[in-house]
């Protein structure tokens, strides 16, 4: 009998198709109310920190360098007022295989489809997710095909998605591309279906134990070779899973620096908009993802996301497109290391909040990521005028996402903004909430404290 | 007319306007889903032609054929002159210097 391939019916197999493709049964995490047992889904892959370690070991990942950016760490004091200005330091993720921290995602789900016999593996990406599972199939003797959303239904495509697709295909992957929709994913589940492949998602427990490594070595790397604890670690926020791994792994180290989010502010683009799509000049990194994702991680294409940064987030901040390119600018001019602009999100928000420190004090931003064609900021900034986007100096403030990018004049006027995180842990919390008809339970509320980084009073506070 | 064996791209749609997600926002609810992959050609196939292909990961796919031989085109985009000048400024406000 054929098989029905309409977008209703192929939506409806979508429990047992991901089930096929993940050999994760998600249900028995599940308590038939609003909690689940997170931490028991985070173990089910069966993969210690050490595990992931040696899994990666054997990926040529990690042990990045982590490194000191004196002379923006010099601006930063001439910015400041005396006695303040912590310590900067950046986690070269650039330097592993695929350019990017993402691999470290990929290499625990590739190493398992592997293991368990999967014939190919899928990855559903627009960003460094892509090359990262590309690289370890390459390297695993897996085939890999990636889809991208890339396109706007002119045929026109944003540049860095463009590049990710060559160096996708690089390292030898077969490359689909789509126009702007979420229906991407209706996609992905009928070749997950067609194929058997393994669903190399970014949002399994996986995914999220690979980070853990990232967080564990800059505990390590802090205590060994500058001799003191981490103040505060940035993590650029998107899917929300950089962020819920290296805090994992930070933890696992016990280190216990602030964790602070940072997302580029897309304010008023909507993602899923074929004339909005470029408006943009960053197609991850930003408020479009991290906000939906941060407030309701179970949006993305497994039941359960193993992605969950309001358990771990101290503080949320956005900056500006501007201030971002203005930053990769300074990483170049002023410490001679030329990144891709979007890892660049976290330093941005670094040079703001480094500020607020004083010297003693260290800053970590956990990543940089691989710079080339199309994914620079003369390409990004060159589309963006092609797009009718004003490019001009001023006061990043003065930014309308869609409208202008606006460089900072001078670098006293990079400014990290607060984000109210009470507000976001309201919203997943009534979120939450509403997805159940009854009452919540004496659990729930104890796992939306944990959820939120909260306390009971806080959850209950909020749906009084 | 490109020939049996060669590599090519293809393009399909996946889903017409009205076969959109309910979701999605009104602009992109007017224009349908496209796709876009390469492969192998199966047969001799004119430009704007139904080809078939076979995918890298061995895929038999079919579309429209849109071009032979594809390759990347994408670049460091135009001078930013913006860009060159905050790196100088930056430099000079650290390193100090006069302005040329």
């Amino acid at each position: 009998m054929k098989m029905d391939n309409s977008f209703s019916a192929v939506m409806a197999r979508k429990p047992e198709i991901i089930r096929n493709a993940v050999g994760v049964d998600y249900s028995k995490f599940e308590s038939g109310s609003i909690a689940f047992d997170y931490e028991a889904m985070m173990a089910s892959t069966g993969y210690s920190l050490e595990d992931v370690i040696e899994i990666q070991r054997g990926f040529s990942i990690g042990n990045t360098p982590l490194i000191e950016l004196k002379n923006i760490t010099s601006l930063v004091r001439k910015l400041s007022k005396t006695g303040y200005g912590a310590r900067i330091f950046v986690k070269d993720e650039a330097a592993n295989p695929s350019g990017s921290f993402k691999v470290r995602r990929a290499a625990t789900s590739i190493h398992h489809a592997k293991r368990m016999g999967y014939p190919g593996a899928i990855s559903a990406t627009s960003g460094n997710y892509g090359a990262a599972v590309a690289s370890c199939c390459a390297k695993s003797g897996l085939p890999c095909i990636v889809v991208q959303e890339c396109y706007d239904s002119r045929g026109v495509g944003q540049p860095e998605i463009i590049e990710k697709a060559r160096k996708c295909e690089a390292l030898g992957a077969e490359v689909v591309q789509l126009s702007v929709g979420p229906e991407l994913f209706y996609t992905v589940l009928r070749m997950l279906e067609d194929t058997g492949y393994f669903n190399a998602s970014l949002y399994t427990a996986f995914g999220i134990a690979g980070i853990e490594t990232l967080g564990w070595e800059i505990a390590k790397q802090c205590r060994l070779e500058i001799g003191r604890e981490p103040d505060v670690v940035v993590c650029t926020n998107a899917g929300g899973g950089n962020l819920t791994g290296t805090a994992r792994g930070l933890q696992k180290a016990n280190c216990v620096p602030q964790i602070v989010a940072a997302s580029v502010n897309l304010k008023g683009l909507h993602m899923a908009s074929d004339t909005q799509f470029n408006k943009k000049s960053f197609t991850t990194g930003h408020t479009g993802f991290g906000m939906p994702f941060s407030t309701w991680p179970d949006r993305s294409d497994v039941p359960r996301s193993a992605a969950r940064p309001l358990r771990y987030m101290d503080r949320y901040v956005t900056v500006s497109q501007g201030e971002v390119f203005y930053t990769t600018e300074l990483l170049a001019r002023l410490e001679g290391i030329e990144r891709g602009p979007a890892g660049n999100t976290s330093l941005a928000a670094a040079i703001s909040i480094a500020q607020e420190l004083p010297e003693d004090q260290i800053v970590v931003v956990q990543e940089t990521e691989y710079t080339g064609a199309g994914k620079h900021g003369s390409a990004q900034l060159s589309f963006a005028r092609q797009n009718g986007i004003r490019v001009s100096f001023g006061d990043p403030k003065d930014e309308t996402a869609g409208e202008s990018i606006v460089l900072p004049a001078h670098p006293s006027l990079l400014h990290a903004v607060d984000v109210d995180l009470d507000h976001m842990r309201r919203s997943l919390i009534t979120h939450a909430a509403s997805t159940v008809e009854h009452a919540p339970t004496a659990e729930d509320f104890a796992f939306l404290a944990m959820e939120t980084k909260s306390n009971e009073a806080f959850v209950r506070g909020t749906l009084r | 007319m490109a020939k049996k064996g060669d590599w090519v791209r293809i393009h399909s749609i996946i889903l017409q306007p009205g076969e959109r997600a309910a979701a999605v926002p009104e602009d992109t609810r007017q224009v349908p889903l496209e796709l876009w992959t390469k492969g192998y050609l199966a047969a001799d196939t004119p430009l704007g032609g139904e080809a078939t292909v076979t995918t890298r990961t061995g895929r038999v796919v079919s579309g429209t054929l849109t071009d032979e031989a594809p390759h990347y085109s994408h670049s460091f985009g135009d001078f930013v002159p913006e860009l060159q000048q905050a790196g100088d400024d930056a430099f000079r406000f650290l390193f100090g210097g006069g302005k040329k």
